[in-house]
């Protein structure tokens, strides 16, 4: 059934659909709809669930975790500095192999503070041990939850999957939503069996000190899990098809790829503003396509390596930074590429920080200035009055 | 095959550090006169490494292969029926 | 001789790698021992963890989890939020464990913040007085011109400048039902608050005072010894606060707190000269408000 709906109540009515055992989440915008969402749906008495009011992200982040172990289907929410509060726990919880799942609203990260949107809190996490997929739109962003506890809680995976929304653009607009019927949920994503989980009856140690001897296997052991994931991911969205009838999966997504001799690579709801331009580029008989990553982690260089076989042009868009370093999306695709007979010219931009609208012109720019040579980390769409005038 | 959940580095099956037999640190071994022991168990219920095991007929021992020497128990014998003697290795 | 096996395995367990003569070894046993099999262990990083459970090894013989140095408490939290919400209450109840850094320092927010949820958790504070698994760091928790290797003595300096933060006043200014000191000198006493905190549902809070041979530069024979000294010098009060009135305090004879500072190399600072004497003469001063603090009939 549709329903206009905002996305963060999309997603918390996603979530509940789920029926998660435990949620613990603390209020950062521009995640809090979820959180107060979920919070009224335990109040109202229609999902049965214990919601942990807690005091911080970092709690938030612990409550879940020590949730999950005791064998829980465990959710928390969260955005931008509260991330980044919760990082230790979150490279805890993956190395503990705990399948739970978190949603984050794509933000910028302080100084200056900053609300609004773009994917540098996200980023900073990449590294953790966490399954990262993210959404294009709101639609897209509930299915991917559902899908989410089914990977996370595969036997053969363990691991925590974030969710990526980008803030305001996705979380606050409304969009007609198709929610599936509890009954169907249910059939999905059947009640969580924990494989290893805290109990009475089987008194076994979590969170043991390994050494020199022992660490290195377990790093082993989470990198070659991240090497079969692929097919766990595929299988989840193609059973979602079967069951729900929309194909809300893949990787990565080609538009208009076919003969592309240019191509858009990005993430999120930026992926809806490059579709558009593509249109009105090929409408000038300009060859351009887009292509997005809709999982990060794990990364999908295998399918990237293939889609860029053929393409002159690569064109990175990015809305975080490494400050110092190589554009990130731009270096991992390099990589990913570096084998490929056929070697584009990749440049990358960073666009839209901190909320900065992204808009057509922007686009065009970036295109016509890599179309003239490599562009290195070149940001787009600055007010350019507002520079010259910075430090006068 | 590769076991791709560490389940066994990262979860520890109960009282698997028995096997870990840290007598070997020991410098100073309690040696018991037994017909000095009451029984009271005060070095059993004070003894750091709970290695010290015993009932009121049996009277009181460590188990060696746990005690590392540390004294406790001599010191807080009641009777003064244990003796730490430098170790024999 | 008596041989421990794999068919006799107890709630904690031989091989463990705490030092020779280690206080907090001992406590870890001693509330076991109270509590019995029935509970699931949330263990902050720290010594306790440490020697208890290197992989693939562990000591304990009941469930039991560590994640992170401060954040025991809202793992706590999550464990027993999770055993309600899958209907297995009954099966066990919930100790978060963590050393005097992990829960006076780096894990007291989480704490303030569970103890405000009113969660039915014990939490219990271990406290050796200085980071020990990192080698004798100050913590807020050390006493008052301890020398520990961040607050040394010095020819600018006699150790630690601050009194010992006031853990259990400020547990039951949160209002929790039952908050009490220990220590394993006094055993039976310390089995005793461990079973009476188990009556009580909601928030608990016990601070045990373990003596670290290492770090407080004693003989591993004294830790007993040292544990009662802290006692009897006031500087350590036994009590226990229950719905927020003091209910029972320990009565010792007084001692002078020369004789419990003296055998300690941490203290050794305090010995050498007239300004160390003033200093001595600051922590017999402490002791005496201890005891006219808790100079109480124990109540019923």
């Amino acid at each position: 059934m549709k329903k206009v709906t905002e996305g963060l109540k999309a997603v918390a009515e996603s979530v509940a659909l789920c029926r998660p055992d435990v949620i613990s989440a603390y209020p950062i915008t521009p995640q809090t709809h979820i959180v107060e969402e979920l919070a009224q749906i335990v109040a109202d008495g229609k999902l049965k669930c214990e919601f942990i009011n807690v005091e911080s992200e970092f709690s938030a982040a612990s409550t879940v975790l020590g949730a999950s172990a005791a064998g829980a289907r465990a959710y928390t929410a969260t955005s931008s500095q509260g991330l980044l509060l919760m990082m230790e726990v979150l490279y805890n919880m993956a190395g503990m192999r705990l399948p739970v799942v978190i949603t984050d609203a794509n933000r910028a990260v302080s100084a200056p503070i900053n609300i609004w949107s773009d994917w540098q809190d996200a980023i900073t996490v990449r590294d953790a041990g966490l399954i990262m997929m993210y959404a294009e739109d709101n639609q897209d962003c509930c299915d991917m939850h559902y899908q989410a506890f089914k990977i996370a809680e595969d036997p053969d995976v363990q691991l925590p999957v974030m969710v990526n929304m980008d803030g305001f653009i996705l979380t606050h607009a409304f969009d007609p939503i198709d929610f599936p019927s509890q009954a169907d949920v249910d059939k999905y994503l059947p009640k969580y069996k924990p494989l290893d989980f805290l109990s009475a009856n089987n008194p076994r140690s979590f969170g043991l000190m390994g050494g020199p001897d022992r660490y290195l296997e377990t790093r082993y052991a989470m990198a070659e899990t991240f090497k079969s994931i692929t097919p766990v991911i595929l299988k989840a969205a193609d059973d979602f098809k079967k069951m729900f009838g929309r194909y809300s999966g893949g990787m990565i997504e080609e538009y208009r790829m076919e003969d592309a001799e240019t191509v858009l690579v990005s993430m999120g709801s930026t992926i809806s503003d490059l579709k558009e331009a593509v249109d009105t580029m090929r409408e000038k008989g300009k060859k351009i396509g887009v292509l997005k990553i809709r999982i990060l982690r794990p990364y999908p260089a295998a399918e990237i390596k293939k889609a860029l076989g053929k393409c002159k042009r690569v064109i990175c868009v990015e809305k975080a930074i490494s400050l110092g370093g190589p554009g990130i999306l731009a270096a991992e695709l390099k990589s990913a590429i570096y084998a490929n007979a056929n070697k584009p010219e990749v440049s990358n931009f960073i666009i839209g920080l901190g909320g900065r609208d992204v808009k057509q012109e922007h686009i065009f720019e970036l295109v016509e200035k890599a179309e003239k040579g490599v562009c290195e980390t070149e940001f787009i769409g600055l007010d350019k009055k507002l520079v010259e005038e910075m430090d006068k | 095959m590769v076991a791709k959940r560490a389940k066994n580095i990262l979860i520890g099956n109960p009282g698997t550090s028995l096997a870990n037999k840290t007598g070997s640190w020991r410098v100073f071994m309690p040696v018991y006169d037994k017909t000095k022991c009451t029984a009271c168990g005060m070095c059993a219920m004070l003894c750091p490494d709970g290695c010290i095991h015993g009932d009121k007929a049996k009277k009181y021992d460590p188990d060696y292969d746990y005690c590392k020497g540390c004294g406790v128990c001599a010191k807080v014998c009641p009777v003064k029926c244990i003796t730490m003697k430098e170790e024999q290795k | 001789m008596t041989t421990q096996t794999a068919e006799n395995v107890k709630l904690f367990n031989s091989g463990h790698t705490a030092c020779a003569g280690c206080g907090l070894a001992l406590a870890a046993r001693l509330v076991l021992q109270a509590t019995g099999p029935k509970v699931i262990i949330v263990n902050a990083t720290g010594c306790l963890e440490v020697f208890t459970t290197r992989s693939p090894q562990t000591a304990w013989g009941v469930p039991w989890i560590h994640s992170l140095f401060e954040n025991q408490a809202a793992v706590a939290t999550g464990v027993e939020a999770a055993l309600r919400a899958l209907g297995r209450g009954d099966e066990a109840r919930v100790i978060a464990w963590g050393g005097d850094g992990a829960s006076a320092d780096i894990g007291f927010g989480g704490i303030s913040g569970m103890w405000e949820r009113y969660d039915d958790v014990l939490y219990i504070c271990y406290d050796n007085e200085a980071y020990m698994n990192t080698g004798i760091q100050r913590s807020g928790l050390t006493p008052f011109k301890g020398h520990t290797s961040t607050s040394p003595a010095g020819k600018a300096s006699l150790g630690n400048m601050k009194q010992k933060k006031n853990i259990p006043a400020i547990a039951v200014a949160h209002g929790l039902p039952y908050v009490a000191t220990a220590t394993v000198g006094y055993p039976k006493d310390l089995e005793r608050k461990v079973k009476k905190a188990m009556e009580f549902k909601g928030p608990r809070y016990l601070q045990i005072l373990v003596p670290c041979p290492l770090g407080w530069g004693h003989a591993t024979s004294d830790t007993i010894t040292m544990s009662k000294l802290a006692v009897e010098s006031g500087l350590n009060p036994i009590f226990e606060y229950i719905d927020g009135k003091l209910a029972t305090a320990m009565t010792v004879k007084q001692k002078p707190v020369e004789e419990y500072l003296k055998p300690q190399a941490r203290f050794k600072h305090l010995f050498r000269d007239a300004a160390g004497a003033e200093q001595v003469k600051l922590i017999q001063e402490i002791a005496n408000n201890n005891f006219a603090k808790f100079k109480v009939e124990a109540v019923k």
